[in-house]
C-alpha cells in the first residue's frame, strides 16, 4: 500500500533549491570568467561569482548545522550492501520495469549509489571548490615584509584545481537532472523535492520512525 | 523541536545574507576631488622680475643674462650644474657592469644614434651654450641656459646648429624680466621634439601635450584640471622627479602616479589588487599618439639615395617622413595600442663600445629588466622602437656615425653620404675602432608610457586582457591569467566528462524509450 510521506523538509528543500539555483550561476558567471563565452561581462561576471560564492559558503554552514543537528548527516554514510542490486537495477532492470531494489524511506532517503555520489560532492567536489575558490579570491602576490607563509607564487594550480571541479559538478548536474526522471514515476522525484511529500510504500519500518524520532529528540 | 530548528535556521540564514550585502552606502569626498582642488588653485608669484635694475641693461651676449641670475640667485648655478639636464650623463648602478656614467655622452639609441661628434646640432637641447668648445661646455658656470626654462614669454628660442647658444634676435630684457616656474611650453621645446621631428621618440608626448583636451590626457586637459609638467615632476634644488629609461638605470626618483593616487584608489578591491602586479599606466593609458603620429620604425640601412645628386624627402599623407636621404625609410602610427612588458624600474644600456656576439634576435638597445617573479616587478605599458642600424660585423659594435657638419669633406653623413667614411670618422671621435667594414641590425628600444592618460571612462577594459583572443598581455606569458589562460589537460579531461555523461545519459533514455514500449505493446 502506498501513503504520502513528509520526505523533504522546508529547509531541506530551501538548502536544495538555493543550491542548485547557486551552482548554476556560479557555473554560467565562472565559465565567463574562464573565458569560455560573453554575457554578464568580465567585471560583472567576477563581481557576481564573488557574491554567489559567499552566498554559497554561507549556506554550505547552516547546511551543515542543519545535517548534524537533525542527525540527516547519517543518511550519506556510505554502503556496500544492495549496490550491486542498485547498479543492476539502472542498467538492465529499470528497462524491463522492474521495482527499484532499495525501499526509499524517511529514515533512507537515498540509495547506495546516491549515498556514494552525494558523499563524494560533500566530502571531495565542493571542499575541493570551495577551498580553491577561496584562495582564488585570499591568495596574495608575494610582496615585501608580509607573512611569507600566505603567499601564492602563482595561481595556475588553484585556478586549474577550480576548473576541473567545475567541469565534474556540470557532469553530475546532467546526470542529476536525468535521473530525476528515474523515480517510481518520471515527475514523483521532483514532486517530492517541490512539496515535500512523495508516495511511498508503506511498511513497517515507516511505523517505527515515529518513537525514533522521539527517542533522539530525548536524547538531544 | 526539529521544526523549530528549521525555522531558525532559515531566518538566522537571511540574517547573516542580509548582513553582508546590505552595507551601509559611505558619502565621502574622494581623493580625486580633493586632489583636483588642489592642482587648480593658482599660485601668486612672489615676485616681480620686472623691478630689478639689473635686468634692465642691455644685454649682448646669453652668458650676461646668466650672470644677472647668478648675481642675485647665488647659489642655484651649482644645483643646475649638478643635474641631468645640464651634465648628460649621471652616476648609476647597472647590475653586471657596477658603477658606471651612463647618460647621452655615451649612450646609443635607435633613432639618430648618438650625440659625439654631432654635439653643435644635439646641443639645442642642452641646458647651457658654448657647445662649441668641448674645454668650458660643461665647466663654465655663465654657459647655464637659465631662460629656456623658465622664460613666461614663450618667446625665447634655441639657434639651430649653434651649439646651444640662443636665436639672437630675442628681446633677452622682456624674457628676463618674465622668468617663472617652468610652463608646459619650456619642458616641450625639446621634450616633445626628441629623435629630431615632433613625437619621433616618446609617442606620449608631443606637441599636442601644449594645449591637450582631457580626452587626451586628464591631467594636463585645458578643459580639465590643466596641469603642467612639472606638477608631477617635481624638482627640489633643480633636481627634477622623473626619468625616462632610454637613458636612466636605477629605481629612484621616479614621478609616479601613487605618489598622488595611492597605492588602493579604486572603490572596488579586485581593482585595488591589480596594482601590486599591474602598473596604473597599463589600464589608464589604453592608446598612445591620440593626435600625431610616433616613428614606429627607422630603417637606416636605405639612407643615402639620391635623386639627380641631392637629396630628397617623401612624405606620407599626413606629411610624415616616410623617406630622407640622410637618415632612411621610416614608418609612423598612431592611435597605437602599448605593447607590455614587466619592469621593475632598473634597466641597462647598451654603451659605445659594447660587444655584440648574437645578432639573430634584435638587439636591445635599452633592456629593462622584470619579470613575474620579481617582486618588484609591474606590468607597464611600453612603445617599442625598432629599427636597423649601423654595426661594425668584424668588431662586433654598433657604429656611432658622423652624421653632422656643416661642411662637405669632413665625413658627415648628412653632407658626403658615403656610410663607411662617416663610420670611420664618427668611430675615431669615440676612440673607438672601425674595421672597415660595416652592415646592419635589427635593435629595438624600449619606451615606458606614462603620459596621455585617459579619462577613467576610457580605461582599458578587463575582456581586452582576460581573453583568448588577442589579448593586450598575450606577449607575458610568463604567469597564469584567468581567462587568457587554461590547461588543454584540464579542459579536454573536464569537455571528455561532460560529453561521455551526455552519450551515457542520452543512450540510457533511448533504451528506456524503446524498452517501454515494446512493454507496453506486449500488454496490449
Amino acid at each position: 500500500m502506498k501513503k504520502q510521506v513528509y520526505i523533504y523538509r522546508s529547509f531541506e528543500r530551501f538548502w536544495h533549491w538555493t543550491q542548485s539555483f547557486l551552482i548554476f550561476f556560479l557555473a554560467a558567471t565562472g565559465f565567463e570568467i574562464h573565458g569560455s563565452f560573453q554575457f554578464f561581462g568580465y567585471q560583472n561576471a567576477v563581481k557576481y561569482h564573488n557574491i554567489a560564492a559567499y552566498s554559497f559558503i554561507i549556506l554550505i554552514a547552516f547546511a551543515i548545522f542543519w545535517h548534524f543537528s537533525t542527525g540527516e548527516w547519517r543518511q550519506y554514510l556510505p554502503t556496500l550492501s544492495n549496490i550491486r542490486a542498485q547498479i543492476n537495477f539502472y542498467l538492465i532492470g529499470i528497462f524491463k520495469n522492474s521495482p527499484h531494489p532499495t525501499k526509499k524511506t524517511v529514515l533512507s532517503k537515498l540509495n547506495p549509489l546516491q549515498r556514494l555520489v552525494y558523499l563524494g560532492l560533500k566530502i571531495l567536489v565542493i571542499p575541493v571548490m570551495v577551498i580553491s575558490g577561496l584562495l582564488y579570491m585570499f591568495y596574495r602576490y608575494p610582496q615585501k615584509g608580509t607573512i611569507q607563509a600566505l603567499n601564492v607564487e602563482s595561481l595556475e594550480l588553484i585556478a586549474l584545481a577550480h576548473t576541473l571541479g567545475a567541469f565534474f559538478l556540470i557532469a553530475f548536474i546532467i546526470a542529476h537532472l536525468y535521473l530525476i526522471t528515474t523515480g517510481e514515476t518520471i515527475t514523483s522525484n521532483i514532486k517530492a523535492m517541490i512539496t515535500g511529500y512523495e508516495d511511498l510504500e508503506s511498511h513497517d519500518e515507516q511505523k517505527e520512525i515515529e518513537p525514533t524520532e522521539v527517542k533522539i529528540e530525548k536524547e538531544i | 523541536m526539529k521544526k523549530i530548528v528549521t525555522v531558525l535556521v532559515l531566518i538566522g540564514f537571511v540574517i547573516t545574507l542580509a548582513v553582508i550585502f546590505l552595507k551601509p552606502v559611505e558619502i565621502e569626498q574622494s581623493d580625486v576631488n580633493l586632489l583636483k582642488a588642489k592642482y587648480t588653485k593658482e599660485k601668486k608669484s612672489t615676485v616681480d622680475h620686472s623691478k630689478f635694475a639689473v635686468l634692465q641693461k642691455t644685454f649682448s651676449k646669453p652668458q650676461q643674462v646668466t650672470e644677472a641670475c647668478i648675481g642675485c640667485h647665488t647659489e642655484r648655478h651649482k644645483e643646475v650644474m649638478a643635474s641631468n639636464h645640464w651634465n648628460w650623463e649621471r652616476e648609476e648602478y647597472v647590475e653586471g657592469r657596477g658603477i658606471i656614467y651612463v647618460g647621452k655622452k655615451n649612450a646609443i639609441n635607435n633613432f639618430c644614434i648618438g650625440v659625439d661628434g654631432n654635439e653643435q646640432s644635439c646641443a639645442k637641447c642642452h641646458v647651457g651654450f658654448g657647445m662649441t668648445d668641448q674645454l668650458t661646455a660643461f665647466t663654465d658656470q655663465t654657459n647655464i641656459d637659465c631662460l629656456v626654462c623658465h622664460d613666461q614669454t614663450e618667446t625665447y628660442t634655441k639657434a639651430s646648429e649653434k651649439g646651444g647658444a640662443p636665436d639672437m634676435t630675442i628681446d633677452f630684457n622682456k624674457i628676463a624680466q618674465n622668468v617663472g616656474t617652468p610652463k608646459r611650453s619650456n619642458c616641450g621645446v625639446c621634450h616633445f621634439f626628441g629623435g629630431g621631428g615632433n613625437n619621433v621618440k616618446h609617442g606620449d608626448l608631443e606637441k599636442s601635450m601644449f594645449e591637450p583636451l582631457k580626452e587626451v590626457d586628464v591631467h594636463m586637459g585645458i578643459d580639465g584640471v590643466n596641469m603642467n609638467c612639472v606638477s608631477c615632476h617635481t624638482s627640489e634644488n633643480h633636481m627634477m622627479l622623473g626619468r625616462v629609461y632610454s637613458l636612466s638605470s636605477m629605481n629612484r626618483n621616479r614621478s609616479t602616479c601613487e605618489q598622488c593616487h595611492g597605492n588602493n584608489p579604486h572603490e572596488d578591491g579586485i581593482l585595488n589588487e591589480h596594482t601590486i602586479k599591474v602598473a596604473c599606466q597599463s589600464c589608464h593609458i589604453p592608446i598612445y599618439a591620440k593626435v600625431n603620429a610616433t616613428k614606429t620604425y627607422w630603417d637606416w640601412s636605405t639612407a643615402g639615395k639620391l635623386k639627380n645628386g641631392e637629396p630628397y624627402e617623401e612624405d606620407d599623407a599626413d606629411g610624415n617622413h616616410t623617406y630622407l636621404s640622410i637618415k632612411g625609410t621610416f614608418e609612423w602610427g598612431k592611435n597605437l595600442k602599448p605593447e607590455y612588458i614587466w619592469f621593475n624600474g632598473t634597466a641597462d644600456h647598451y654603451l659605445l663600445g659594447d660587444l655584440v656576439n648574437d645578432t639573430s634576435n634584435p638587439l636591445k638597445i635599452n633592456n629593462l629588466k622584470g619579470s613575474y617573479n620579481d617582486k618588484e616587478s609591474k606590468i607597464i605599458p611600453v612603445k617599442i622602437h625598432r629599427a636597423r642600424q649601423p654595426f661594425d660585423p668584424i668588431n662586433k659594435m654598433l657604429i656611432q656615425p658622423k652624421l653632422f657638419s656643416d661642411k662637405y669633406g669632413e665625413g658627415a653623413l648628412w653632407k658626403d653620404f658615403d656610410w663607411s667614411r662617416a663610420s670611420e670618422v664618427g668611430m675615431k671621435d669615440v676612440n673607438l675602432p672601425y674595421s672597415g667594414r660595416y652592415t646592419f641590425i635589427n635593435t629595438e628600444m624600449t619606451w615606458p608610457i606614462n603620459h596621455m592618460v585617459s579619462t577613467k571612462e576610457k580605461t582599458v577594459d578587463c575582456i581586452e586582457c582576460h581573453t583568448r583572443n588577442e589579448s593586450r598581455l598575450a606577449g607575458l606569458d610568463d604567469f597564469y591569467m584567468p581567462s587568457r589562460d587554461y590547461s588543454p589537460i584540464v579542459e579536454t579531461t573536464g569537455k571528455l566528462i561532460i560529453l561521455l555523461t551526455l552519450l551515457g545519459v542520452l543512450l540510457h533514455f533511448v533504451v528506456r524509450i524503446y524498452a517501454s514500449r515494446k512493454l507496453n505493446g506486449r500488454r496490449k
